[in-house]
């Protein structure tokens, strides 16, 4: 065994597993010389696949042509669990076809990179994250691959070309299937390791780039799919939780008189959270959990919190001279630009809380038994779940093994760990038996997470020729990372990119200066669909269309010579404006544009709305939106995420808010928690362009960012320069700004 | 009590209470997984289900309503996923996250039976009780048009 710089130690973990490095990644290689052999041994719930150095195994090769590819990332709607598996595929030169693709166990080496490897799904990250590595490990394959055929066939390996599967020797016509090969047990003791230059060119990409068939989908309509919610086991107990209605009250004192009796309820937990109710099917756990009387402690700083009350002092804060701002970006001198500017524009932006209502309750299933926990559910965050477990039980994290289902809606609810807790909680009182919580909707509601209410203030200084030479935005909203990750939030010496997100943008203004006022409430905010930018677009994509409307500037053209230096956006918005038919608007019904950059994907979209002055409701009309997220993988895929953006982004601007009054959500399920309805989708028109050469931008956010802007700008073309800055644009406030 | 009804063809008999919403009946007590929890409140569709050939919220409808009636979920709706809509929902690449998707299915379902041609009003005006989160309407209403432009 040769160890040398430019080559990777193929360190043999048994006869037929090996390790070395790609992409980053210690990547594991499993051959079987039985068909499904170490299939078998990833799917019989041990968290450490080969059991030898906790490697990674991504790529498992049976004697039967059988390839097993690991799915690194939560599939809860985005397409990754097909996406991402293709990317080894494609550079191993796998047979899609005989691909079984498994969720990856808990454990380090399947983390995300761009999260220092801890095991979480969101941000945009996973196609980000996982593009060039996994390309790498798909690549390392095929090439140890080929280096055993070259001994196997005795040709060299240079002659050797691979078709689907197969290895190719064509100056003899012979081949040798990648399960011949797997068999063989022949392998390089060492073998040089692949770099960025040795993947494939996009042009001979055999399955990126093209439409596959999700492979989530067949059992996503026939009732066969699996989520967190359908686990069943034997002996399974069912567990319900009562919270107070103040986030941060404790119970005082518990009469369960009425509780007991119930059929099929078993025991009564306190926690110090709540009041657990376990029981043995789920109506009973919640009948009980329902009859319990409980006396709340009155003392939690929630208490205090009104969220009317409080976006008005975001609002004073963030045009007004107090608070203490931290710096976000600062490019040039914005504030002696803005006072010498011949013209300063100044607008605030405000949102309320919305909820992310995912279709699949949060929910979770937990077995304690002898020092040893198996906690299932739709995770986003297994590494949090897992030493969240650990935390609980009293176990060592190794002995937690986290099983991922598949994610019935997450968009950032998913990343928390609370309905976990409620699993572990209940599971730790009665050992040896697994315990399946369900939140119920209102649980649900008035237990999220929810996205900060924000105000966010402009001032944007012009020069004589309309020019905009300073630009200062300045958000006040809670912090999401100071809750979620305390210590991140003191190494950035409190500032929250999550929450500022998009306050840095691809237009080039000589003097921006971003700032973040954090208020602390006391009450758990967290991250929703796209997060920063789901409301700092907002803010500034609508600044942008009130500079324009006053400097009787064009609103794209404008946008394009912000953008002079940026090809792929000013290449979006062109699209947009072809398909919109932007430039024959006067002719047409009044049309709003927007531009996100967000997660590295340029996304421009125009809207046509219908605004009634007597209701005040707003129909979306028209969406046309033109994207270019770098290289695409899965055209039909990215259509479909940018579509649900765009859907979910018309739902909150329109319809979602969260009112919490002294610690109290007011919404409770859908009735009055409005998201939107089939019957208010507008026709949208989706064009996706690809940029194959650029790093790749993420897909399951972008489309969310820009649409309010779009709405808002189109509302005030058509309503002599009304605009919008309250979201949502509930039918009071609609037709407050029309009698302003 | 105990009830007796049949779902998906099969006589089954089940001891619960009778305010037991059938949805609970039928995902943990008889495992049929297929059929979905989302509000409890018949707001959002997601645990829809034929019952004597209707389409009904499950959730709303109790262990009592279904005795000796015919009760078909997503996994009795055809034989080898093969229903129309289903070969529709897969062509058209409908689900995303796809937890509402077997509550969508139902309904267009039922929609089909007492309508085999619906217009576009008809289709909106039928699905919109079933919400989906992810935004796959669009999806929805092109699957339910090929669906019924192959039958």
């Amino acid at each position: 065994m040769r160890v040398e710089r430019s080559s990777t130690q193929m360190h043999r973990l048994s006869r037929r597993g090996f390790l070395l490095q790609a992409g980053g990644f210690t990547l594991a290689l499993a051959f079987c010389a039985r068909p499904g052999g170490a299939i078998a041994q990833l799917s019989n719930k041990s968290p450490h696949p080969l059991d030898l150095h906790r490697p990674n195994v991504w790529v498992t090769i049976g004697a039967d042509d059988q390839i097993t590819l690991i799915s690194p990332a939560s599939e809860m709607g985005q397409g990754v669990m097909t996406s991402i598996p293709l990317l080894i595929a494609e550079e191993m030169d796998a047979d899609w076809n005989k691909v079984k693709v498994l969720q990856a166990p808990i454990d380090k080496a399947y983390g995300n990179p761009k999260f220092g490897g801890v095991q979480t799904t969101g941000g945009s990250q996973t196609t980000r994250a996982f593009f060039d590595p996994l390309r790498l490990v798909g690549s390392q394959t095929r090439k140890i691959i080929l280096s055993s055929a070259s001994a196997l066939l005795n040709a060299p390996i240079d002659e050797l070309t691979t078709e689907p599967s197969v290895v190719v020797h064509r100056a003899t016509g012979r081949t040798l299937s990648y399960g011949q090969v797997a068999a063989s047990g022949r392998f390089p003791d060492s073998i040089s390791e692949v770099t960025l230059t040795d993947l494939k060119p996009v042009a001979d990409w055999r399955y990126l780039g093209k439409n596959l068939p999700r492979i989530d989908i067949p059992s996503k309509v026939d009732g066969s799919a699996f989520f967190g919610i359908d686990i069943l086991l034997p002996g399974l107990l069912y567990g319900a939780v009562a919270r107070p209605l103040v986030q941060g009250e404790v119970p005082i004192s518990i009469d369960d008189a009425a509780a007991q009796p119930i059929r099929g309820v078993k025991k009564i937990v306190t926690l110090p959270y709540g009041v657990g109710v376990i029981a043995d099917d789920v109506w009973a756990a919640k009948k009980g959990r329902d009859a319990l009387k409980i006396i709340w402690s009155t003392k939690s700083r929630a208490r205090k919190y009104s969220s009317d009350q409080a976006l008005s002092e975001h609002r004073a804060l963030a045009s007004g001279e107090r608070g203490s701002p931290l710096i976000v970006v600062e490019h040039g001198d914005a504030p002696s630009a803005l006072r010498s500017a011949f013209k300063v524009m100044t607008s605030t932006y405000v949102s309320e809380h919305v909820h992310h209502a995912t279709m699949e309750p949060p929910n979770a299933t937990a077995l304690v038994s002898k020092g040893r926990v198996e906690v299932w559910g739709p995770f986003q965050a297994q590494t949090i779940v897992q030493s969240l477990a650990a935390k609980v039980t009293g176990a060592d994290s190794e002995d937690v093994a986290i099983h991922t289902t598949l994610v019935g809606g997450g968009f950032g609810r998913k990343y928390e760990a609370d309905f976990a807790l409620d699993a572990l909680s209940l599971a730790n009182a009665v050992p040896g038996q697994p315990v399946k919580v369900i939140w119920t909707r209102e649980d649900d509601v008035q237990h999220g997470k929810y996205r900060p209410i924000a105000a966010q203030f402009l001032q944007v200084g012009l020069d004589r020729t309309g020019k905009i030479i300073a630009w200062h935005h300045r958000i006040v909203a809670d912090s999401i990372m100071a809750r979620y990750n305390p210590v991140l939030f003191e190494k950035g010496g409190g500032l929250d990119a999550s929450v500022t997100e998009g306050i840095n943008f691809n237009y080039e203004i000589p003097g921006l200066l971003g700032e973040y006022v954090r208020v602390d409430h006391g009450v758990d905010v967290g991250f929703w669909r796209a997060v920063g930018p789901g409301y700092t677009k907002f803010a500034v994509e609508c600044m942008l269309d009130e500079i324009a409307t006053a400097s009787d500037v064009d609103a794209l053209e404008m946008r394009l010579r912000l953008l002079d230096r940026q090809p792929r956006a000013q290449k979006v918005l062109q699209a947009v404006a072809e398909m919109s038919g932007w430039t024959r608007r006067p002719n047409g019904a009044p049309l709003g544009i927007a531009y996100s950059d967000a997660f590295g994907t340029h996304c421009a979209q125009v809207a046509e709305i219908d605004a009634s002055p007597e209701t005040g409701e707003i129909q979306v009309l028209n969406v046309w939106c033109a994207v270019d997220p770098g290289p695409v993988m899965q055209p039909e895929n990215v259509e479909a995420q940018i579509t649900s953006g765009i859907i979910f982004g018309i739902s909150h601007c329109l319809h979602e808010q969260i009112n919490i009054v002294n610690g109290e959500v007011q919404q409770s399920n859908f009735n009055d928690y409005r998201v939107l309805r089939l019957s208010e989708v507008p026709e949208i028109h989706v064009r996706v362009l690809s940029s194959p050469m650029e790093s790749p931008g993420g897909i399951g956010e972008a489309g969310v960012p820009a649409i309010g802007a779009a709405i808002a700008n189109a509302f005030a073309a058509g309503n002599g320069g009304h605009r919008l800055r309250h979201y949502p644009f509930v039918p009071e406030r609609v037709k407050a700004v029309l009698k302003a | 009590m105990t009830i007796a009804f049949v779902i998906n063809g099969n006589n089954v008999e089940v001891d619960a209470d009778a305010d037991t919403p059938l949805l609970w009946v039928i995902r943990e007590r008889l495992k049929l997984t297929g059929t979905k929890f989302g509000c409890g409140i018949a707001q959002c569709g997601a645990c829809t289900v034929h019952l004597d050939g209707n389409a009904v919220r499950s959730c709303q409808t109790f262990l009592e309503d279904v005795a000796h009636r015919h009760v078909t979920t997503i996994e009795g709706l055809s034989a080898n996923s093969d229903h129309p809509l289903q070969k529709a929902w897969v062509a058209e690449q409908v689900p995303q996250c796809g937890y509402c998707q077997s509550g969508q299915i139902m309904q267009a379902a039922a929609l089909l039976k007492s309508n085999p041609k619906p217009n576009r009003r008809e289709i909106v005006e039928a699905m919109d009780g079933n919400i989906c989160r992810c935004g796959t309407y669009p999806r929805i209403i092109r699957a339910i048009e090929r669906a019924i432009g192959e039958t």
